[in-house]
């Protein structure tokens, strides 16, 4: 479903041309204001939409196969950790959905691992990666080899 | 051109693409890595970038053996018993041991897992999926990124990879321009991981116009993971392992959920099940693969395809029983809106409520991609405890280029990774990629002036050629010098529609299509030469083009080295309709040489850790 900006609401801040995956989003020289270059080659991601301040992005679904009056419209917000969808469908029904988005606040408990202690020659010579054997096993044991799970590696067919 | 030329020296690991497999990398390789210099190079903004853009609600690869649920070697007997036995089990134990670690630092860095309210476990969808609100799932991950690379260059569109000239078969850096100021990037590093992604948009897609971009993996997931590697003279493994996605029709939106969570299933148009109908009629072309459990995707697929033809379609979903529940109709809503949310704007658009009405299945046009239920990509090494001699050559996820690594869908023989499993390759790939550095494979690297200077070239060329010749038309979009990069794409698709195998034909093909398509890929491949780009963005539409392209080359030879149908529901082989286990129970494995663009292929021995039955 393809996107494309209401002229009275976008103010060509240029946010949903930073963040959109497919390079679609650009800002018309003359209007100055966004709208999608290459409607065949937008996903409807909403990571446009999501990223714009003013609400001016909306979808509407692919002309080839869906039918006009309809919306999905979402506001997601990084302070609260959510997410809010409205859904009306073309006969006038209509249903909400709210959901989480992260459990922690932004930015803080994502270890920056420059300041992690270093690894030892063992750790580095062992198969485990960081922050293991953590989680793997029930045990917190070490990690599953073809050993410890009575394992052979065999060429062949039916084996 | 006036494009400045930017060069960034003295890397230690450089990512191409951030998606899962990348972030994964950049991540764990500060770990390893502490005073390495580490720079990610990504098309497009690391943020939203990859299948991962518009989120997950499921993670679809969890052992749970903290919770005592799987071993590593069950994931391995699942994938290798869906791809009809033809994995790399070592890759896949390897990724399996490691991908709880990972699930498990998702949830401490924030991701929303559901939890079982009383075991405590994560909430099951399936046996290994769980259960996610993963809309920002991206996010998350580049933050962890971010927090690990010296430089993160968003919008460099990476178009080849730099070859050291002082030794022979060793990687050096990689090239691309930025898509935004066009400035021409050079990158000199000792080792680089690829985690550039699948391909969609190779074959035609069944819906075109506006449409067109509604395909099921990302229009965006361009083949840069494949053509880069192939170009570069990597080996390839199981390329013509191409995939078929049962899904709601048009939407694509995903069917895991509805299947495993709220119990859904199909039926034909008659309102009759179908699949077992079809029983005999698989097990003349596969044998006692049939009888295998769960069974496999193409499989279904199979008999899915084959009662369409019957005349018995459409296939449907039945959801009106499940989504009585409102709670079941929650998560079968919230499923699509936080990762397919076209599928939640279809619905809208055309009145179908799913509580009131069984929705249309169809099975989609085929995707080159790795991590789902397919294995394409590159042939890799296996971790050293692990792998026998043929799988081994130092170091884990290494290529048969030195120093070129990779993750996710880049890596070959590894389905059903998922977003968890690239990660967590992401992350093994960087421990190797450090400790080649540290054992000094990567000293005394050389890039010539010549190679860097040739290449900026070729870059640039589709901008050159449009000026060359722009003027001698008055207007529009027919030339007799040119064509655009969507021309290309039209035609691409067609041809590999036709005759390797896409929907319009059911899938089918033989010796005498396959040959016929790669003469005219050949001939294409002369006309990308004159491929034409307006400016920056067409310019990276004519790379992707052309990266396609090549990993189409690619796929096409596969498909005519394995004679048989290892596959059928996910593509037929007409002159050899029958899997054929005496002599095609190995893996393909391809390399194109650089120099002459000739393919050579030969078959792999399959080893296999686990027996096909508990
Ligand atoms: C519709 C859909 C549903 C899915 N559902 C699930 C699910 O429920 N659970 C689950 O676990 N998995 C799911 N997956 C699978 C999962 O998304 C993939 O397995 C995973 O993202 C693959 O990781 P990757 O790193 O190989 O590719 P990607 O994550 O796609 O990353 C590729 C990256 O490379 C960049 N790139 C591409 N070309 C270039 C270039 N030339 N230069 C520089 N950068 C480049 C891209 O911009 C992107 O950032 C789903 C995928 C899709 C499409
Ligand atoms: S983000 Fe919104 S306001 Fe800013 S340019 Fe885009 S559409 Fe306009
Ligand atoms: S919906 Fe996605 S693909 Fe489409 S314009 Fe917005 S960000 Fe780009």
């Amino acid at each position: 479903m393809p996107t494309f900006v209401y002229m009275t609401r976008c103010d060509g801040c240029g946010m949903c041309v930073d963040i959109c995956p497919s390079d679609i989003m650009h800002i018309d020289k003359t209007t100055r204001r966004a709208y999608n270059i290459e409607p065949n080659m937008c996903w409807e991601c909403y990571s446009c939409v999501k990223a714009c301040p003013h609400q001016a992005i909306d979808v509407r679904g692919y002309a080839d196969f869906a039918p006009l009056g309809h919306s999905v419209r979402v506001i997601r917000e990084e302070e609260k950790g959510t997410i809010a969808w409205r859904i009306k469908f073309r006969n006038g029904t209509e249903k909400n959905f709210l959901s989480p988005i992260t459990t922690k606040p932004w930015g803080r408990d994502i270890p920056k691992l420059a300041d992690e202690p270093e690894p030892s020659q063992e750790m580095r010579d062992s198969q485990l990666l960081f922050n293991e054997p953590k989680y793997i096993r029930m045990d917190d044991g070490d990690l599953h080899t073809l050993e410890s799970n009575g394992l052979k590696m065999k060429e062949g067919v039916y084996y | 051109m006036a494009y400045k030329t930017v060069v960034e020296d003295n890397i230690d690991v450089l990512v191409v693409g951030a998606g899962l497999g990348g972030t994964g990398a950049a991540f764990e390789a500060r770990y390893w890595g502490k005073d390495k210099k580490i720079i990610i190079a990504e098309k497009a903004n690391i943020d939203r970038s990859g299948a991962v853009a518009q989120g997950l609600y499921a993670i679809n690869c969890y052992m749970g053996t903290r919770f005592g649920e799987n071993n590593p070697e069950d994931h391995v007997r699942y994938a290798r018993n869906d791809l009809m036995g033809m994995v790399r089990e070592d890759l896949l134990f390897d990724m399996a041991r490691h991908v709880d670690s990972t699930v498990h630092q998702f949830e401490e860095w924030g991701l929303p897992l559901m939890k079982d309210p009383e075991t405590g476990a994560y909430l099951r969808e399936g046996k290994w999926q769980i259960m996610i609100h993963g809309e920002s799932y991206k996010p998350i991950v580049a933050e962890a990124a971010k927090k690990s690379a010296d430089k993160v260059y968003n919008r460099v569109c990476v178009t080849h990879l730099l070859l050291d000239e002082s030794r022979e078969n060793r990687i050096a850096g990689a090239v691309g321009f930025n898509v935004r100021t066009g400035d021409y990037h050079v990158f000199k590093s000792k080792t680089v991981i690829v985690g550039a992604g699948g391909a969609s948009n190779i074959f035609k897609p069944r819906s075109v116009g506006e449409g067109a971009g509604r395909v099921w993996y990302a229009p965006w997931s361009s083949g840069s993971a494949y053509a880069l590697l192939i170009n570069a003279g990597a080996k390839m493994t199981q390329m013509e392992n191409r995939i078929v996605l049962a899904r709601f029709k048009d939407g694509y939106g995903p069917v895991g959920a509805y299947f495993l969570h709220l119990k859904t299933y199909t039926q034909n148009g008659e309102g009759e099940e179908y699949e077992s109908k079809w029983y005999d009629h698989t097990k003349a072309i596969v044998g006692e693969y049939i009888d295998h459990h769960p069974t496999p995707t193409c499989l279904r697929n199979h008999a899915f395809i084959h009662e369409v033809n019957a005349g018995r379609g459409p296939i449907h979903m039945v959801t009106m029983e499940a989504f009585q529940d409102p709670h079941l109709e929650e998560v079968g809503w919230e499923n699509f809106l936080g990762m397919t949310v076209g599928q939640a704007v279809l619905w809208a658009a055309t009145d179908v409520d799913p509580k009131y009405e069984n929705p249309e299945l169809t099975t989609s046009e085929p995707y080159v991609m790795g991590s789902h239920a397919t294995g394409c990509g590159a042939w890799c090494s296996g971790p050293e405890d692990i792998s026998p001699p043929e799988y081994f050559w130092g170091y884990n996820r290494m290529m048969t280029i030195d120093g070129l690594f990779g993750a996710g869908d880049a890596v070959g023989g590894t389905p059903h990774a998922f977003s968890s499993g690239s990660f967590t390759e992401g992350r093994l790939s960087a421990k190797a990629a450090c400790k080649y550095i540290d054992d000094g494979k990567g000293e005394g690297i050389v890039i010539s002036e010549k190679q860097i200077n040739t290449l900026r070239e070729v870059v640039y060329k589709p901008m050159e050629h449009y000026k060359t010749f722009r003027n001698e038309i008055t207007a529009g979009s027919v030339n007799p010098n040119y064509i655009n990069p969507r021309q290309g794409l039209d035609r691409l698709q067609k041809l590999m529609d036709e005759y390797g195998g896409g929907v319009t034909v059911s899938y089918m093909t033989n010796e005498n299509l396959l040959n016929i398509g790669l003469k005219k890929l050949k001939i294409m491949e002369e006309d990308l030469e004159k491929v034409a780009a307006e400016d920056l963005h067409e310019l990276m539409r004519a790379w992707e083009l052309k990266h396609r392209h090549r990993t189409s080359e690619c796929v096409l030879q596969h498909t005519l080295f394995r004679k048989e149908t290892r596959w059928p529901g996910y593509y037929y082989r007409g002159d050899a309709m029958k899997l054929d286990d005496e002599n095609w129970h190995v893996l393909t494995v391809s390399r194109r040489d650089p120099k002459t663009g000739e393919y050579t292929l030969e078959k792999a021995p399959c080893y296999h850790l686990v027996s096909e039955n508990e």
